[in-house]
């Protein structure tokens, strides 16, 4: 019986195939984020305003991430995009290997400058699986707690922006706006925070121009 | 379960390297903010080891504390989950994690 040394990353696996995505989408000029949030954030609806807003200026696709079916897809392509649907089955976060599985048939549907993944609803695993992003954007909602980021730090952690969304129902909740821009600031004081209703179209604009701005800054192949 | 996935497929390349027989234990390092729950952890190995070369393996499991480095002086010391704490040096805020999201296999004991 003896002991042998490892010391590799359980998520090596994940980590290598992430670069090659990564790798991949560089090459091809695609600038990629990661939007990750909890079931019922608002989400889907954020991306049908960021593709509405962006899609007769430059070129959006979007990979849909669910357990099952593709209801969100449904909504996305009336805009006329390429989306690519995946569906889990049982995992309740993409990875990586799913991602590399989807890029070819995302490929097929046209050229592509900015690529959005809405990953599946979880507020937990999709912080640890890189999946070959630019950037990791969460989104909560007022209709959930300000506590949120104190609960889920990995999440917060991990990602470059914030969106709190659904700022409208704000009045109609106890969420203090202010203590859960704490929190997350506390979890990363690198964190980028936008305040957005997609029923209104709060904050949209201002969140469509960071998007603007980082697809401007994204170097062409 | 994928967490569980991963560290058995890593385990079954390693024990090939070394034509390992059976897995007698494996030691990983889990750091305090991956949200990974050890109980639930080792129920996932041990049913996905069950009648393989590797059922009845210990699973130690290190969880290893946030520890950050203060933004104003550089020092590291451990942080509360909430990322309340401040340097005990010089009352600053946390800045860079140092530990604390590891998800690693040490090692693995073989014969």
């Amino acid at each position: 019986m003896h002991d042998i040394i490892i010391n590799e990353k359980i998520l090596s696996k994940n980590m290598e195939i992430a670069a090659e995505n990564r790798e991949r989408l560089k090459n091809k000029g695609i600038f990629t984020i990661n939007l990750i949030s909890s079931p019922g954030s608002g989400k889907t609806a954020l991306v049908e305003k960021t593709v509405e807003a962006l899609k007769d200026e430059i070129k959006v696709a979007v990979i849909e991430g669910d357990i099952q079916g593709d209801l969100d897809t449904q909504r996305l392509m009336k805009f006329g995009i390429p989306v690519r649907q995946i569906n889990t089955g049982r995992s309740c976060h993409l990875d990586a290997h799913m991602i590399r599985h989807t890029l070819p048939g995302l490929f097929d549907q046209g050229e592509i400058d900015f690529l959005i993944i809405e990953n599946v609803g979880n507020m937990v695993c999709p912080a640890e699986y890189d999946l070959g992003e630019d950037l990791k954007v969460s989104v909560m909602s007022v209709t959930e707690g300000d506590d949120k980021p104190l609960k889920y730090p990995a999440m917060f952690h991990a990602s470059n922006y914030l969106l709190i969304n659904k700022v409208d129902l704000h009045p109609y909740t106890n969420f203090d706006l202010e203590r859960a821009k704490a929190n997350a600031l506390k979890m990363n004081p690198e964190l980028k925070i936008f305040e957005t209703s997609c029923t209104e179209g709060t904050g949209i604009e201002k969140w469509i121009d960071e998007m603007r701005g980082k697809l401007a800054d994204k170097p062409k192949d | 379960m994928s967490i569980a996935v991963n560290i058995i497929d890593i385990l079954k390349g390693e024990m090939e390297k070394h034509d390992a027989a059976r897995l007698k234990g494996v030691k990983l390092k889990i750091g305090e903010l991956t949200a990974i729950e050890p109980e639930s952890l080792r129920f996932c190995f041990e049913a996905l080891t069950e009648g393989t070369n590797m059922e009845g393996a210990a699973l130690t499991i290190e969880e290893i504390s946030l520890k950050g480095k203060c933004l104003t002086c550089n020092t590291t010391f451990k942080l509360d989950r909430y990322f309340t704490t401040l340097c005990p040096r010089c009352g600053g805020k946390p800045g860079n994690l140092i530990s604390g999201r590891e998800l690693d296999i040490e090692s693995m004991e073989i014969e």
